[in-house]
């Protein structure tokens, strides 16, 4: 149990990729099964215990101290979990500290009174508070420490040296504590079958082009062009009589959309955009998210936010896995199938017809009436390429539309985490709007933290502490003033109304784009043109 | 009857001994001061006369340049010295080198000034001595049941390894320039790190202090002198205020580490940007403040600079007599 509570914790203190992944990964190597196993499972998000609540342990701490001490303690650190595992009264000696595999277990099978019994039992026992922290956290289920499924199983991967999308596809099939994946990594036994029915498949992802570089190099006789959908990708699986609906990263949403599943006659496998789509036309991304993250649906939801696939990927065709076929081969079995399926629910992405890459261009900049108005820019799929997981350099571009761009002036710098701990680099921005006064004052709309090289992060670090206001702990306010300031053009891929914000509009993936040392902050953009496209967007 | 009142009291210069005509720890420029150690809100230059330990002089002496004050009075551990009908007597405090409490007896009442203290082992000055008293003022930085500092080897060996699985990086220490450093260093060296470690420009001169009085601290050399690339699989000690300075930018993807007290409380670690936070302080946690007034078990307690109200409490819980002193001017060095 100590070493996965001083993974938790560095974890939780970490912002680097590479750092967490070389923590988990080591930490997999060196811990010995079952626990490493568990802890696999817990960091990948596959337990979840409902033996203890979290309320017990409060009255469990207060029978153990002076209630008003530990409400200051409680008060002072803010966290429940973190307070109890600090002011808990430790007994060493009181009784053994438990193997992480032994806690799991418990909170597995035990009952509740059980449970409560055992927990206050290993608390008096550990003999440092990162142990009891961990300990709750587990407890509650939420680890919370900032990694993802994706990440966890990637340090598998690189401890065993295999493939990441090796184990992606593998996943489905194995179990907690994973003994037989671990004896495969280290080379001690064959790899585990992965051949359970409707299993997930990991999916082929798309390499951003780089308009300046790839167009040059790219004939466009070897690439079939489709609209990039703004939906959520899914793979939709019936086999073996299972029928399965998951996310691109493999969870399991079948649950939430039955009626597509429905669908799904024959057996095989697709990859598509689920959206919802309403009378033929596809219908703004808000309808789709009335749908998600839903553990049921009834028939009301499902006539009023009708789901479908448009699918643009066949990954099994029946008894055939046709990943290792090219996209014309793919294209054409799953043209027969959709057309097979004879469901609304199912249909097809079309391909866009295109001689040279300047019409693809045209189609970006100014899409058709009707679905193209929704979408997201423009996939390219060299037609020769098979179906390769994880996002190969070459067979698949995604050429978005361009972002939209406003000039707002910076207000307010936040010290970075790790690498960038000695730079400000983490920016609030604001553009100009009428205050209660009428005056014109600049309201803060979105924060972006990238977008810029290197060079430019030491020029703004320098004008940030050349400019300072106010520091509050790790924020800076800068000056911000019609002559005097910092002007950002900033992009982003769309807006929408916001509640939290205090402008009325929040920012879809906002970053800097360019650095306007030329022009004076009075003369950045106004709050009115954001509402303005706000409007547009809304009506389209 | 005589009343500890009589003896010493709170006044805006600091704690004032009527009766010996000294101040402890004076915050503002007094004729006669008993310094307890060299922390900055402790020992300020411009007093008249100075009684305090040899070391702590020296300190002095180090940081404000020789003219500190007027005339200096070394005392050493145990040795009493009368003060008009007063007797002060400095016994180590276990704080940080020169660290002492100060003992003040008069007409048969003995009343001890902890100054800052912790109750365990410093490789860099001697341990805490509790002294039977009839009041005990004790300071009260971490005075909360939250902080519980584990045992610092413990801490160090964490350091360790993330040096060895990181050996691409870098590990900037954070550590308070007298005290914290060079028990950091020791520390590293007790667990066997014989390398060069490198350090900051202000921790220099405290470093050759400790030297000079026997704290063998090994192999150092300035942060400054190696190329980026070779400060990879190697520790720096700096001031906290370094870490985030443009200062750490000459360091490959430095670890920012911190080493103190504070960094028992999640949010404060994250709030500095504390990656690696070694709980490793210089004052008594909760558990060492308790079992220190247990022991003692003082006619009377009183709290100073700190979290005053929470150890108020316990003492009231456990039968002592307890009560605040409203004491300005002292900052925590460890923040």
């Amino acid at each position: 149990m100590r070493a996965f509570a001083e993974l938790l914790d560095r974890l939780s203190l970490t912002s680097s990729r590479n750092a967490k992944l070389t923590m988990v990964r080591d930490y997999l190597r060196d811990t010995p099964d079952p626990d490493r196993g568990w802890a696999l499972a817990a960091l990948t998000g596959e337990l979840s215990f409902d033996a203890a609540k979290p309320a017990f342990i409060r009255k469990a701490v207060e029978e153990r101290m002076d209630p008003q001490l530990f409400r200051w303690s409680y008060d002072y650190v803010g966290d429940l979990a973190e307070a109890v595992s600090l002011v808990w009264p430790a007994r060493p000696g009181a009784n053994r500290e438990p193997e992480l595999s032994e806690v799991i277990e418990a909170l597995r099978t035990a009952t509740r009174p059980e449970v409560q019994r055992l927990i206050e039992g290993w608390l008096d026992a550990m003999r440092e508070p990162r142990e009891r922290w961990a300990l709750l956290k587990l407890m509650t289920g939420a680890l919370r420490v900032g990694l993802t499924a994706r990440l966890a199983k990637r340090a598998a991967a690189e401890m065993g040296g295999v493939d990441p999308a090796e184990i992606e596809e593998l996943w489905h099939a194995l179990h907690p504590p994973y003994e037989d994946l671990f004896a495969w990594l280290e080379g001690r036994s064959d790899k585990p079958s992965a051949e359970n029915p409707a299993r997930f498949r990991p999916v082929m992802l798309a390499q951003a082009i780089d308009e300046a570089v790839d167009f040059a190099k790219l004939d466009p006789v070897d690439y079939a062009a489709e609209w990039k959908w703004d939906g959520i990708r899914v793979q939709a699986a019936h086999e073996g009589g299972l029928r399965r609906l998951y996310t691109r990263t493999g969870d399991d949403i079948s649950r939430t959309f039955p009626d597509v599943l429905d669908a799904l006659d024959d057996e095989g496998v697709i990859d598509g955009e689920l959206l919802v789509i309403r009378d033929g036309r596809v219908a703004p991304f808000a309808d789709l998210q009335q749908r998600l993250n839903r553990k049921t649906v009834d028939a009301k939801l499902m006539a009023a936010y009708p789901a479908a696939i448009r699918a643009y990927d066949l990954l099994q065709d029946g008894p055939d896995d046709t990943r290792g076929l090219p996209l014309t081969e793919r294209r054409r079995r799953l043209e027969a199938f959709v057309a097979r399926q004879a469901s609304p629910r199912i249909d097809l992405s079309p391909m866009q017809p295109f001689q040279t890459w300047a019409e693809v261009a045209d189609l970006r900049a100014a899409p058709p009436e009707g679905d193209p108005q929704v979408a997201e820019g423009l996939m390219l799929k060299r037609w020769d390429a098979p179906y390769v997981a994880g996002r190969p350099k070459g067979p698949w571009f995604k050429w978005k539309r361009d972002p939209f761009l406003i000039d707002a002036v910076l207000m307010y710098a936040q010290r970075g985490h790790g690498k960038r701990s000695s730079y400000y680099s983490d920016y609030t921005f604001g553009v100009w709007n009428a205050d209660e006064l009428g005056q014109r004052a600049l309201t803060p709309v979105g924060k972006a933290y990238f977008g810029f090289t290197d060079e430019e992060l030491r020029q703004i670090d320098k004008f940030v502490r050349d400019n300072t206001v106010e520091r509050f702990g790790p924020v800076r306010s800068v000056r911000a003033e019609p002559h005097k300031g910092l002007v950002f053009e900033v992009a982003f891929e769309g807006l929408q109304r916001s509640t939290r914000h205090k402008s009325g509009v929040a920012m879809r993936f906002p970053r800097i784009s360019r650095i306007r040392w030329d022009k004076p902050p009075g003369e950045a953009d106004e709050l009115d043109a954001l509402e303005r496209l706000l409007v547009q967007m809304e009506g389209r | 009857m005589i009343r500890p009142q009589d003896l010493l009291c709170p006044k805006p210069e600091g704690l004032y001994c009527a009766p010996g005509d000294f101040y402890i720890d004076p915050v503002r420029p007094v004729d006669r001061a008993v310094i307890t150690h060299g922390h900055a809100d402790h020992a300020r230059a411009g007093h008249g006369a100075v009684l305090a330990t040899p070391q702590t002089l020296d300190i002095m002496g180090e940081r404000y340049g020789a003219d500190f004050a007027q005339a200096r009075q070394p005392a050493a551990y145990g040795e009493a010295i009368a003060r008009d009908e007063v007797e002060v007597t400095l016994v180590p405090a276990g704080h940080v080198l020169g660290s002492a409490q100060a003992v003040v007896r008069w007409k048969g009442l003995t009343m001890v000034v902890s100054g800052d203290y912790k109750r365990r082992r410093d490789p860099t000055c001697p341990p805490f001595e509790p002294v039977p008293c009839d009041v005990f003022i004790s300071e009260a930085t971490f005075g909360l049941p939250v902080f519980r500092h584990p045992d610092d080897r413990e801490e160090v060996a964490r350091l360790l390894r993330s040096v060895a699985q990181f050996p691409e990086r870098s590990h900037i220490v954070g550590a308070y320039a007298l005290g914290k450093a060079q028990r950091i260093i020791r520390l590293l060296r007790e667990a066997g790190w014989d390398r060069t470690i490198y350090v900051h420009g202000a921790l220099e001169r405290l470093n050759a202090l400790y030297e000079r009085h026997g704290i063998d601290l090994g192999p150092l050399a300035p942060a400054t002198t190696a190329k980026k690339a070779e400060f990879a699989g190697q520790i720096i000690v700096a001031p906290p205020s370094a870490m985030q300075d443009r200062w750490s930018r000459r360091f490959p993807e430095p670890v920012a580490a911190f080493a103190s007290g504070w960094m028992q409380i999640r949010a404060r670690a994250r709030q500095k940007g504390v990656e690696l936070p070694l709980v490793i302080s210089d004052h008594a946690d909760w558990d060492e403040l308790t079992a220190t007034i247990d022991e003692l078990r003082p006619g009377e307690l009183w709290i100073t600079h700190g979290r005053e109200e929470a150890l108020a409490r316990w003492a009231s819980l456990h039968d002592i007599p307890a009560r605040a002193l409203a004491l300005v001017g002292y900052e925590d060095e460890e923040e």
